[in-house]
């Protein structure tokens, strides 16, 4: 079995990784138009802009679409399945990929409410995860 | 651009899955390549303009296998899936400009015999333009190919519009019917029912085994030249009466659409009929860039074929098989014929409008569509004629 595929820590996402591992879900929000953004980008996509800020997320959102695989397509991920890639929509607008800690496959819904659960990989990365709203 | 350039060859290598049997994706394309150029009733040093696909043999290897001395003009589309169909605009834009009298496109992969083609962005996802961003934030969470990125798309629009997975079927069976009648089909002889399709193992819920497409060795090839010297070919000359190729926005990201159905083809489809200055109603048969059964049917609404959301029903009841309303990918497509990058839809649709294709001839065809999806959504089309 051969290791799971990792973020390359370097850039924007070094940034971002680096966030998630004291606990804390932030995107970067335009300084001057307020436009949060996802994934990291050098500019502003709505004005322009090349001034902004790593900005707090309520870390609440709500699920947009899921797969469940059920064949590993990457040989890491043999013992995993079935699992389900979801779509989250935070409620600042953006969109992530990440996975439900709570749920199974089969109870998945398109509208569940769901929140930040942060899942430790390794002494150098944290991913984020959801779980479901009480 | 309108009716300014011809396609005047096609060809392809034999489709094949068999380790056996495997040659080179130079030797393969250079088959594909020789077909194509002696259709056109040419020789080799004839051509004047190559577009390569990015994944195989470079221009330069081409050319001097090739024997062609004379290379004026040559570039390489990256848009996956989508790069064909943007090539024969690209060649249509070199042949009517001048830039280029004699252009030849060709791709092809050894998809099945050497790294199959599900593993090659799971292995190394870069290698995709934007990669970088599926390799940081999509790959650590198990979605590491195409058939998972597109099935967030499908079942969103099952969510949105009732999409079924029977209509989902019924795309892979009509491919697989279409197959039946072509013996380059890989699948001719594996007849495929809808308790078949139902019961085969999930892959990416919602796709199922057979929505799919095919991993092979082959190839293909097409040869473009101007309307002027498209007279007097072995063949009867197709028209490209209009192409374009768009990206969506952002189009190294497809989560964060606004409109995650808007895609490269919403903005693309428009322009070429625009261009073309016919409707898709006025369309005979569509061959559709078919990675998976949901893009076939979200490639016939963004084309303009029916309303977004009617996809579903639009692909029942026949309506996309040979004698339907909208024949789609009468040689089967890359679920059941063979894939080869998008090129072999082409070749199809070329075929279809010069006629005399037997059992699977659309019937009084005078205008046909072809599509490319590519990478996270890319798209382009041309619309041609007899
Ligand atoms: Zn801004």
């Amino acid at each position: 079995m051969s290791d799971k595929p990792l973020p390359e820590l370097a850039g924007y996402a070094k940034e971002f990784y680096a966030w998630c591992r004291r606990g804390d879900l932030r995107f970067q929000r335009c300084s001057d138009c307020d436009a949060w953004r996802h994934v990291p980008r050098e500019m502003c996509a709505k004005c322009g802009s090349a001034e902004w800020k790593w900005v707090k997320s309520s870390g609440k959102g709500t699920v947009f679409t899921w797969t469940v695989a059920e064949r590993a397509m990457h040989p890491a991920f043999a013992d995993a399945v079935p699992y389900a890639p979801v779509v989250v929509e935070m409620d600042e607008g953006v969109r992530l990929v990440t996975e439900i800690v709570d749920c199974a496959p089969s109870e998945l819904e398109i509208g569940m409410r769901v929140e930040v659960a942060f899942a430790k990989v390794s002494d150098e990365l944290t991913l984020p995860k959801f779980r479901r709203m009480p | 651009m309108k009716d300014k350039a011809c396609i005047v060859g096609v060809g392809e290598s034999a489709y094949t899955r068999d380790v056996e049997l495997s040659k080179s994706v130079l030797a393969i394309q250079l088959e594909a390549s020789m077909r194509a150029i002696e259709d056109a009733g040419l020789s080799p040093k004839q051509i004047d303009g190559i577009l390569p696909s990015q994944y195989g043999p470079t221009t330069e290897e081409l050319a001097a296998n090739l024997g062609i001395e004379e290379l004026r003009f040559a570039t390489t589309v990256h848009m996956g899936g989508a790069a064909a169909v943007a090539s024969l605009q690209h060649a249509a834009m070199a042949v009517s400009s001048g830039a280029a009298e004699r252009v030849l496109l060709v791709s092809g992969w050894n998809g099945y015999s050497m790294q199959r083609a599900r593993n090659i962005l799971s292995t190394n996802v870069t290698v995709l333009p934007g990669g970088a961003i599926a390799r940081d934030y999509y790959m650590p969470y198990g979605l590491t190919v195409p058939a998972q990125w597109y099935a967030l798309i499908a079942r969103r629009h099952m969510h949105e519009f009732g999409t079924t997975q029977e209509q989902l079927g019924a795309i892979a069976l009509a491919m697989r019917k279409h197959a039946s009648l072509n013996d380059k089909a890989l699948m001719r002889d594996r007849a495929l029912s809808l308790k078949d399709y139902l019961s085969a193992p999930v892959i990416a819920d919602p796709y199922r085994m057979f929505d799919c497409c095919l991993e092979t060795d082959g190839a293909a090839a097409v040869v473009v030249t101007s309307a002027e010297r498209a007279k007097d070919r072995k063949h009867r000359p197709v028209y490209i009466m209009g192409a374009a190729a768009a990206h969506p926005y952002p189009a190294d990201e497809f989560t964060n659409r606004e409109d995650i159905f808007h895609t490269g083809l919403t903005d693309a489809a428009p322009k070429a009929f625009a261009i073309a200055d016919v409707s898709p109603s006025d369309v005979d048969f569509a061959e559709i860039y078919d990675c998976f059964t949901f893009e076939v049917l979200q490639q016939i609404e963004e084309t303009g074929f029916c309303e977004r959301g009617e996809g579903g029903a639009f692909v029942e009841g026949g309506r996309i098989e040979i004698g339907g309303e909208l024949p789609v990918n009468t040689h089967g497509g890359l679920l059941s014929e063979a894939h080869v990058l998008g090129m072999s839809h082409i070749v199809e649709a070329a075929r279809q409008l010069r006629g005399n294709l037997g059992k699977r001839q659309v019937k009084g065809a005078e205008i046909g569509v072809v599509t490319g999806w590519g990478d996270f959504g890319d798209g382009s089309i041309a619309v041609l004629r007899r």
